[in-house]
């Protein structure tokens, strides 16, 4: 009977093959580590999230007046109300963690690289999505750290050249953050989700048009693929509970621990905090902010630093195949670019001094530099690693994709 | 030629499918006005323009922060000796005159904004200080050390009486 529904609809829909062709049978290469599970972790926290989200919205209340009161009676009254609002705030920090992992992970083993270029474009206007979702659902709780970070992140778009006023009163709906601003990013907080499922979509189908890749940094041949069903939905499933353990440990255990204890103090649009700090997760950013000392400079420095992730394909010019694991130089620059982005961090977080701001500087400009200098190190590198000795079936592999290229190149013309 | 003659007039045709596209684009364009300018403040919003504060029973040294189009601004009755202060230098980043900022010299009338990242600067050490990212301005509002490169505006206001500020309106 299932048989025949089966054969029904597959006349008109093409489930079975889909589900072969991009679940149960995909191809996935046979030596993936753990580090290659944070994609469909993202997958489940986005899906946390949007469930959260829609029940803690039929309690909400986006008005001024009252949202910083919808959150308490949430939190006293609602049943299970504490539970969804901590998962939800657990949630934004998880997520970022899961998808800081995921991008330390690209560009570590390079997945960037040809030809993921496009995959990694998706994922860079995935975290551009998912900050600006962050930004906004931060100012619904309407307290002061609420208020005020709302209040200096418009303040941005100041730097907007010739209209700079206009378009922050504009973004604002007021010449201050006020009620037209919460309604507008609550609306907007509940509507960039679902832009991001669709971003996801497109996202994946760009994965599995150039399959996923592996630490060898080299595409496998069809015998070394294995089928995602099982193997690889078994691994992520017992990825996904060691995740859970963290997620709920925070979530029920500590789930202050990431909220400021000044956002339990409404906003008050008269009196800055002394010491205003945005979440953990654009720390470096925000940090790289204050270290120019022009605001327009500020702001695009800032900017840039979001931004340059896209440019990889391009500054990282290696020919070798593979990420830091088979090149030197490229690891030393990875492992200098995680311990900046800590530093960075930790100076975003303090109250800036004399002493801190040229700590952040110094910060900043080996941020920036460690992508200026990829173009070169990567051909200083590879000349070194060729003149030393490849294997020579890596040494056949880099001659049969330049002959590739030529042949591409002379068949456009 | 007979292909030619079943189309009609080519020429005519692509005209008209340029004149269609335009006045097409040209009408999407129209069309988001009315979206785009529901987002900028409402008339009920324009219409709380003034700030009418009552200055008796200020001591001098004694500031108030009152609220003016949702901003605040810091209403200061300065000190003969933060006058002194505020007259004898020209400012640092920003540089301009004491008398050009103030209508009366007891009355220093400044919006509460940081003009870095619009955070509300406190009244401390000779001045404020904006703990946000650190500015400093003196007590004519002008910013001393940065980041804020301007200083802090001076919104309009007027004295309808002795003891009454009218802001919003000079």
């Amino acid at each position: 009977m299932s048989n025949k529904i089966m054969q029904w609809v597959d006349r008109r829909f093409p489930l079975t093959s889909f589900v072969k062709h991009d679940l149960s049978e995909y191809p996935t290469p046979r030596n993936l580590s753990y580090w290659w599970n944070f994609g469909s972790l993202a997958g489940i926290v986005l899906v946390l999230q949007v469930l959260t989200g829609i029940f803690l919205a039929m309690h909400y209340k986006a008005d001024v007046a009252q949202s910083f009161n919808s959150i308490q009676h949430i939190m006293r009254d609602v049943n299970y109300g504490w539970l969804l609002r901590y998962m939800h705030s657990t949630g934004a920090s998880a997520f970022f963690l899961v998808i800081f992992i995921h991008m330390a992970r690209t560009l570590y083993y390079g997945s960037y690289r040809a030809p993921r270029e496009l995959l990694w474009w998706t994922g860079q206007g995935l975290l551009l999505l998912l900050m600006g979702t962050a930004f906004m659902g931060y100012l619904l709780p309407w307290g002061q750290m609420s208020f005020w970070g709302a209040t200096v992140i418009t303040n941005l778009f100041r730097a907007t050249p010739f209209i700079g006023d206009q378009v922050v009163v504009w973004l604002r709906g007021d010449y201050t953050v006020g009620d037209e601003t919460l309604t507008r990013f609550f609306a907007l907080h509940y509507l960039l989700p679902f832009v991001i499922i669709g971003a996801v979509m497109v996202h994946l189908i760009a994965l599995h048009m150039v399959k996923s890749s592996n630490p060898s940094g080299i595409d496998l041949a069809d015998k070394d693929n294995i089928p995602f069903h099982p193997y690889f939905t078994i691994k992520d499933l017992y990825g996904l509970g060691v995740f859970l353990m963290v997620y709920f440990g925070f979530a029920l255990f500590f789930p202050n621990l990431l909220i400021e204890p000044a956002n339990n103090i409404p906003a008050n649009p008269m009196q800055t905090p002394n010491h205003i700090v945005p979440e953990w997760y654009f720390l470096p950013f925000y940090a790289i902010l204050r270290s120019v000392p022009n605001m327009v400079g500020g702001v695009v420095a800032m900017g840039l630093s979001v931004m340059l992730f896209a440019f990889m394909p391009f500054l990282d010019r290696s020919k070798i195949p593979g990420g830091a694991l088979y090149r030197p130089i490229y690891r030393l620059q990875f492992y200098l670019f995680i311990i900046d982005m800590m530093i960075l961090g930790y100076i975003g977080y303090v109250p800036p001094t004399d002493q801190t701001i040229v700590i952040g500087q110094i910060a900043s400009v080996v941020y920036f530099g460690i992508f200026f200098i990829l173009p070169f190190t990567s051909k200083i590198e590879e000349k070194w690693l060729r003149n030393r000795g490849l294997p020579a079936q890596v040494e056949a592999l880099i001659a049969s994709e330049e002959l590739q290229i030529a042949q591409k190149k002379s068949g456009g013309k | 030629m007979a292909h030619d003659e079943a189309l009609g007039d080519v020429g005519r045709r692509d005209f008209l499918f340029k004149v269609t596209t335009v006045v097409g684009g040209v009408g999407v364009a129209a069309a988001t006005v009315p979206f785009v300018t529901s987002m900028n403040p409402s008339a009920d919003l324009l219409a709380k323009a003034t700030t009418e504060v009552d200055l008796a029973g200020m001591d001098p040294g004694h500031m108030r922060t009152v609220a003016w189009q949702g901003k605040p601004v810091f209403v200061l009755r300065r000190t003969e000796e933060q006058i002194k202060l505020a007259v004898a230098s020209k400012g640092v980043l920003d540089p301009v005159d004491d008398q050009q900022r103030v209508k009366q010299a007891e009355w220093l009338v400044v919006i509460g904004v940081c003009t870095h990242m619009g955070c509300v600067p406190n009244l401390e050490g000779e001045g404020w200080t904006c703990h946000c990212h650190g500015s400093q301005y003196d007590y004519s509002g002008r910013v001393v050390r940065g980041p804020a490169g301007k200083n802090l505006e001076v919104p309009p206001y007027h004295f309808s009486a002795a003891d009454k500020l009218v802001i919003g309106e000079a």
